[in-house]
């Protein structure tokens, strides 16, 4: 469904050269939930943007459907996939209301019968009538995550990438987000590409999962190899064993 | 060490009066503290960050406090006057916080910041605050002393950063360290060198140190005694050990939502509160 080949993305900021993501290649199967994992500055999140067209990569590296795409992304293909960011609270529209905000992709794309597709879109995500016309100040945090994931699937893309969709939250909150979204990719059999630097969180929704280290791909694990600590790099290993909590003992 | 705790508080109770009514940030909590790291953990709102402040005289108006009892060393904190605090905060009692980002002063060197924090304190020439400032960077095991010595903030990663400031706060030996959320802006690998550098200045040193945190994996692997706080109040204290046996509804709905590498669930359990925990 995703091919991603020898993805490269630099950004160049006065006068430096910032090698962000160095010839990144993995294919992700229809259906699948692709997890990428990494510290800051790996460029996890960087490959998300280029694959959604936020950020330009160097060259041409992406396929849909075994179909190229270029550098920039036509409508028809941002009908196709949708994001939703790391952060709650900057990523609605203050002055919107939730009404307002769903119906927007709607608006762009000339879909037909917003009014009920909203209705459907927000009883998918476990919001109430009641919260249609509020404002984003007036929703908790878990609760704004819910209005993105549903302005992301209002128009039922194929594709769904998730930027870090949790770390925002508290744990109990991020419980129900992340059942949420293991319901919906299910009941819309969506393909997705979740970054995240939790490795519980990627281990608890995706089947492979790859490792970033500065702009690099480290190694590609399944979720089974991921559990157990077998990976074959040595960053990996210090990932995993740093991600279960400090140890007195020195590694 | 079995002398008397180092920190006891009863009953401390902070509440902020507002338009809607008085919010009780912190109800009725009591815990003691002896040469030990203690962990305090909840989700935001449970008042953790609130009542380690309460503890340094650093509730902000129209915030009220009241306690029992809260005495450090021997010492009445709640009689406390301004000028009292001023004598015994950063010099006895300390505080990390949570982004070096915003802690530091951008347009101070890393060095002059540390060794100012000594020479508050302490009566010294500036030779041997410099002398002091630098054996400290060193003691958070900041490679190369001299040369960050004259970096500014913006010059450092979040995890050299955070060493700063935790040399910043230890540099005049206070017997207490209260930690909110010290490594949550950092990356993991970076986040168990940090705890590794604070271990080794508590158990060297022999401070007592609260450690305020969301995340259950570090404080039930990094402390020794766990409080867990919900609503205000604390609802569990427990051996960081023995925290995967905790007995109370709360504790064990929130250890089993997180996502864990070693028990694979096709669904996490969803905490559903109870108004009862708050009475």
């Amino acid at each position: 469904m995703i091919e991603v080949n020898d993805l490269s993305v630099t950004f160049r900021h006065a006068g430096h050269i910032i090698p962000a993501v160095r010839g990144v290649s993995f294919a992700v199967a229809e259906g699948e939930t692709f997890g990428v994992v990494g510290e800051s500055g790996s460029g996890k999140s960087t490959i998300l943007k280029a694959i959604a067209g936020l950020v330009k990569a160097d060259a041409p590296s992406l396929k849909i459907n075994g179909q190229s795409l270029g550098l920039t992304r036509s409508k028809a293909d941002r009908y196709l996939m949708q994001f939703v960011f790391q952060d709650p609270y900057g990523s609605l529209h203050p002055r919107q209301t939730v009404d307002d905000i769903l119906r927007e992709p709607l608006l762009i794309h000339g879909v037909a019968d917003a009014a009920e597709k909203v209705t459907v879109a927000l009883g998918d995500v476990g919001l109430l009538p009641l919260h249609r016309f509020r404002y984003p100040h007036q929703l908790s945090g878990g609760q704004r995550q819910r209005v993105a994931i549903a302005r992301a699937l209002i128009l039922r893309p194929r594709i769904l990438l998730l930027d870090e969709p949790t770390s925002a939250l508290d744990v109990s909150v991020q419980a129900e987000i992340l059942n949420l979204i293991s319901r919906l990719r299910r009941s819309y059999q969506l393909t997705s590409i979740l970054v995240s630097h939790d490795l519980g969180v990627v281990a608890h929704l995706c089947s492979r999962i790859a490792i970033m280290q500065s702009g690099r791909l480290v190694e590609v694990l399944d979720v089974d190899s991921l559990r157990r600590g077998r990976a074959k790099q040595a960053y990996s290993l210090e990932l995993l064993s740093a991600s279960r909590g400090f140890s007195r003992s020195p590694s | 060490m079995s002398q008397s705790p180092l920190l006891e508080v009863e009953d401390l109770s902070v509440s902020f009066p507002g338009r809607g009514g008085i919010t009780r940030a912190v109800r009725n909590a009591t815990f003691s503290l002896g040469r030990e790291r203690l962990g305090i953990v909840g989700e935001s709102g449970s008042g953790k960050s609130t009542a380690g402040r309460a503890l340094l005289g650093l509730v902000p108006p129209p915030g009220i406090v009241t306690a029992k009892r809260m005495s450090f060393a021997g010492l009445d904190l709640i009689s406390l006057r301004d000028v009292d605090w001023q004598a015994l905060r950063g010099r006895r009692i300390s505080m990390v916080m949570q982004d070096p980002k915003y802690s530091l002063n951008p347009v101070i060197k890393i060095g002059d910041q540390v060794q100012e924090a000594y020479r508050l304190h302490h009566r010294s020439t500036s030779e041997e605050a410099r002398r002091r400032a630098l054996a400290m960077l060193d003691a958070v095991k900041i490679r190369d002393p001299d040369l960050v010595y004259h970096f500014y903030p913006h010059q450092l990663s979040g995890g050299m950063g955070q060493r700063a400031m935790i040399a910043m706060m230890l540099i005049a030996e206070p017997d207490l360290l209260i930690a909110d959320e010290p490594t949550s802006a950092l990356d993991v690998t970076v986040q168990n060198q940090v705890l590794r550098i604070l271990d080794d200045l508590v158990t060297d040193r022999g401070m007592g140190l609260i450690f305020i945190s969301h995340n259950l994996t570090i404080v039930s692997s990094f402390c020794d005694r766990v409080l867990v706080m919900y609503g205000g109040r604390i609802v569990e204290e427990c051996q960081a050990n023995a925290l995967q046996a905790a007995k109370h509804p709360y504790t064990r709905a929130l250890l089993k939502a997180a996502p864990s590498l070693d028990h694979p669930l096709t669904e996490l359990a969803v905490v559903k509160r109870n108004p009862e925990w708050l009475l």
